[in-house]
């Protein structure tokens, strides 16, 4: 049984409000996320990988119970979650917890490191004294002194590190990194992944990565999915689909993280166009506007999951 | 440039740092200072009874015995601003701690509670503070009689609206601020999260605003007391003397001075110390390059 | 150490920075933000600024355009372009050069967008010096945003920043700024607030127009990828110092500088097979209100020995015919 399993999850967002909707005979919300599905189990690592407006941090604040999700089914650790109650939410909290993108400010800025890194034993009535604060300190690599300091007299890699140490007082089992690495220099950047295999090595927490950057995923995770406009259009072991990508969109993200070589250049899917707003979808593919491979077919059918394997993509015509 | 790798200096520090850069700053910190001093220690240092009449002769000029002279029925000046300071500082400290506690609270629960709440607390602030407050002050007046409670009452009320408003923006822009999220995701309780999380990040705006605002409490308290719909003679406020000097000015310019020279260094010391205490807490200010 | 020369005869040099050093007045202490700053901008070319947060490249970036913060100070150094001194140039001469011969886009297009006017009036106003009627702007701002690839612009003119996507304002930005026809356009991070894929669109576009308008870039980023799909040159910075620069062919290929080495190595982009522990650099910038006497990366150094904590090393020339801040690359110590 995985850890985490989540079927056909779809999730709405408000758009305005319901009498000016029916007034402009408008729909009133549309659709974040639509109909997707995975599965972590203990001890892995999944790559969510999207840009902006992909969907993919909406699926994070749905799992940790920000966002109720419109329909499907969200299974952790063999319980529905998606109907928990409230005295479900409080247990669940402990067993699961997030990195927030911002290292600095998803801190609370007038408390100091040291309650920070303890507030969640607080919370869930254990004791959060300056020993444990030290050890959880110790085990994110910052020396003891950085108890009492502020956030804002913390470097993005030091406050990446209090936001782990946080994420791990409570011995989670899944623990939700929301870009780990952004904002943070390249030389951090290392340093933020290096912490988290670690971690996970010593801990056996599944790490759920949710990213833009395919560079990261490659380094940290074990499956990979990449989203686009809701949907995942690919997904699979990370390893074969840096081999081989099926999906145009996935080639082209893949490139668009290249090696830095001067004698390189041009030789790139580079994308026309941007990403439409899930409030306007294309018809058919969702992508084929944009791809470079587009046949008219691709604008009349809406393509459908194609598993192979232990992979799967949403192309008709995979490369 | 990133400065995480230094020390942070303490808050006394840091506020002496600023003070010593500040001339103003400091020179504000002197004069509340000396004011709020003055007001505490009222009877103490008083040379003569503010109330007691022929203490001396009427209307003369500043002398060792009175420094600065004596009124129409020979009270002593001095006393009576030093009494009247008092007076004022009570009305500012009783009006403005009650003026934060209702802002802060109708501001929380515009920020956080449901649209609807917020739009209704949002229609009655604003009605409320469309009353210009010596005409909001009348009115009260005619119902309840002038007093130093009415006084109080009149800026509170009047006071509140300002005070909410600030609080409701402040908190809607920290709810969806990422570490409020974080906090929520790790299941933190509301009370919590009010108290440990977002109000220490609404207060300090507050505190530097009702800092600035003592002045204008200061201010519509003579005002009020000046018109006669405020403290009653002959309680020695400021607006009293100014009053009293006012009918008098051809033949001493003193009580009029005596009255009017306190409201000005109030208003400077609480505005200049208003600016340094900006400095001291906004940390984006801080930072300088 | 002095001003050197390029290899590039003078007349092929749009641009000289000269021993540039820029100081920040903060109530910490004085910040010695760029410290003999050495460069030359050829004509008609793409140079790369490199560099982590706080090394620099920002501040090199503004004050090329005299958009320096109030406390900054220039301590010495000229940045000479034609017959000025841009580092000592007066407000009124600034406002002559200023979207004419040196344009800027920067990294959040909001900051350079008025966001209560349309982009049509925008593009109007920084016409002003030119005497052509209403209409003929109107049909070069139409021009200029189909030269930037926006799709209908005509109809673009009318609507105003909000309505257009992150991408679609950069471009207008980069319409704007080239629509000055200058000599210099700086760029700083101006793809960092963008998507991968739209980061190499721009990108793209930045060279086509590059080419096309024949002007000079000075591309300030973080990014290495984009800095190798762009830049002819590179200059890499640390702590408020150009540690290495050269041709960005040289400096990929045959990094010399210690720093230039351990920045490419942590690039995960340049790592391909999948390793769960990545490259890193530890340790800290130095504390810029008291720069080390030696060498600035010395502390992080893993070749650092003697020499590099007493001299501080010049820029030597390099094996592929860079200029290099490490006394590794000195030729007296391969002689010894």
């Amino acid at each position: 049984m995985s850890l985490l399993e989540v079927t056909d999850l779809r999730i709405r967002y408000a758009r305005q409000g319901r009498v000016r909707a029916a007034l402009r005979r408008e729909p009133h919300d549309f659709e974040a996320v639509s109909g997707v599905s995975f599965r972590i189990d203990a001890g892995q690592t999944l790559g969510l990988v999207g840009e902006s407006g992909s969907g993919k941090s909406t699926i994070a604040r749905t799992l940790i119970g920000l966002k109720k999700p419109a329909s499907g089914s969200i299974r952790f650790d063999g319980q529905e979650i998606s109907a928990a109650s409230r005295r479900d939410w409080a247990r669940l909290r402990r067993q699961m917890s997030m990195m927030w993108q911002d290292p600095v400010g998803s801190l609370s800025p007038r408390l100091t490191v040291g309650s920070l890194v303890t507030e969640p034993l607080r919370i869930h009535g254990m004791t959060g004294d300056r020993a444990e604060a030290e050890r959880l300190l110790g085990l994110v690599g910052l020396p003891a002194e950085y108890i009492s300091r502020y956030p804002h007299q913390l470097s993005g890699g030091q406050a990446r590190r209090v936001g782990v140490a946080r994420a791990l007082a409570l011995d989670p089992k899944l623990l939700i990194a929301d870009e780990p690495t952004a904002g943070l220099d390249m030389s951090v950047q290392g340093e933020v992944l290096n912490l988290l295999n670690e971690v996970q090595k010593r801990t056996g927490v599944a790490v759920l990565v949710i990213t833009h950057n395919l560079n990261l995923v490659r380094h940290v995770t074990d499956r990979m999915a990449i989203m686009y406009l809701g949907r995942f259009v690919e997904e699979g072991p990370t390893d074969r689909i840096f081999d081989h990508s099926h999906h145009p969109y996935t080639a082209a993200l893949l490139s668009a993280n290249p090696e830095p070589d001067p004698d390189a250049r041009g030789a790139r899917v580079t994308l026309s166009g941007e990403v439409p707003s899930p409030v306007n979808r294309p018809s058919g593919c969702d992508f084929h506007p944009r791809c470079p491979w587009s046949r008219p077919e691709c604008g009349k059918t809406v393509p459908d999951w194609v598993p192979e394997g232990d992979r799967g993509h949403r192309c008709m015509f995979p490369l | 440039m990133s400065d995480a790798a230094l020390p942070e200096p303490t808050l006394l520090a840091r506020s002496l740092r600023v003070l010593s850069g500040n001339r103003t700053g400091a020179i504000g910190v002197v004069l509340v200072a000396l004011i709020v001093g003055s007001a505490l220690l009222a009877p103490w240092i008083v040379p003569y009874d503010p109330a007691a009449i022929m203490v001396g002769p009427r209307m003369a000029p500043p002398s060792a015995d009175h420094w600065l002279g004596t009124d129409n029925i020979g009270r002593d000046i001095f006393s009576r601003v030093i009494a009247g300071g008092r007076i004022a500082m009570l009305v500012a400290a009783a009006s403005l701690s009650a003026a934060l506690t209702a802002g802060l609270a109708l501001g929380l629960i515009a920020g956080l509670g449901p649209r609807w709440l917020d739009n209704l607390l949002l229609l009655v602030l604003d009605a409320v503070r469309s009353f210009p407050v010596i005409v909001f002050g009348l009115a009260v007046d005619t119902i309840i009689g002038p007093s130093l409670f009415t006084v109080v009452l009149v800026v509170t009320i009047t006071s509140v609206p300002i005070y909410a408003r600030i609080v409701r923006t402040q908190t809607l822009a920290l709810k969806n601020a990422e570490f409020i999220l974080a906090e929520r995701a790790m299941g933190v309780g509301m009370p919590r999260l009010l108290f440990v999380h977002v109000l220490p990040n609404v207060l300090g705006p507050l505190l530097i605003l009702a800092s600035m605002d003592v002045p204008l409490v200061i201010a519509t308290e003579a005002g009020l007391s000046f018109l006669g719909m405020g403290v009653r003679p002959p309680t020695p406020s400021w607006g009293v003397i100014l009053n009293d000097g006012y009918n008098f000015i051809r033949n001493s310019p003193w009580p009029v001075i005596g009255g009017s020279v306190p409201i000005i260094l109030v208003t400077l010391g609480f505005t200049f110390m208003g600016e340094a205490l900006r400095d001291i807490f906004d940390p984006k200010l801080r930072k300088g390059g | 150490m002095s001003t050197q020369s390029t290899a590039a005869p003078a007349d092929d040099t749009l641009l000289a920075v000269e021993g540039l050093s820029v100081d920040f007045e903060t109530p910490r202490g004085t910040i010695h933000a760029l410290r003999d700053i050495d460069l030359t901008v050829p004509k008609g070319k793409v140079l790369g600024i490199v560099g982590e947060s706080g090394c620099g490249k920002s501040t090199l970036a503004y004050s090329l355009i005299g958009l320096l913060a109030e406390n900054a100070r220039v301590a010495s150094g000229a940045i000479r372009m034609g017959d000025h001194d841009l580092a000592r140039l007066a407000p009124s001469a600034w406002r002559d050069l200023r979207g004419t011969r040196i344009a800027m886009i920067f990294q959040d297009p909001m900051t350079a967008l008025n966001p209560v006017t349309t982009i049509g009036q925008q593009m109007l106003d920084i016409q002003y010096r030119d005497r052509i009627g209403r209409n003929a702007k109107r049909a070069r701002a139409i021009e200029f945003l189909e030269q930037v690839q926006i799709p209908d612009a005509a109809s673009k003119l009318a609507a105003y920043p909000h309505q257009l996507s992150g991408g679609m304002r950069q471009r207008v930005c980069i319409a704007m700024a080239l629509l000055t026809q200058p000599d210099l356009l700086i760029a700083d991070e101006p793809t960092t607030a963008l998507d991968a894929t739209l980061e190499m669109q721009i990108v793209a576009l930045l060279r086509d127009l590059q080419r096309k308008f024949g002007c000079s870039v000075v591309f300030v980023s973080h990014h290495l990828g984009t800095v190798a799909e762009l830049c002819d040159d590179v200059a890499v910075m640390y702590a408020g110092e150009v540690v290495e620069r050269g041709t960005a062919r040289a400096l990929f290929h045959d990094p010399q500088h210690p720093y230039t080495q351990a920045l490419l190595d942590c690039d995960p982009a340049r790592i391909k097979v999948a390793t769960r522990t990545l490259p890193t650099i530890p340790g800290t910038l130095p504390d810029l209100r008291q720069p080390p006497a030696g060498c600035a990366f010395r502390a992080r150094c893993p070749r650092s020995w003697g020499r590099c904590e007493r001299d501080h090393p010049p820029l030597y020339p390099g094996a592929a015919g860079q200029r290099v801040r490490c006394h590794l690359s000195d030729p007296a110590e391969d002689a010894a």
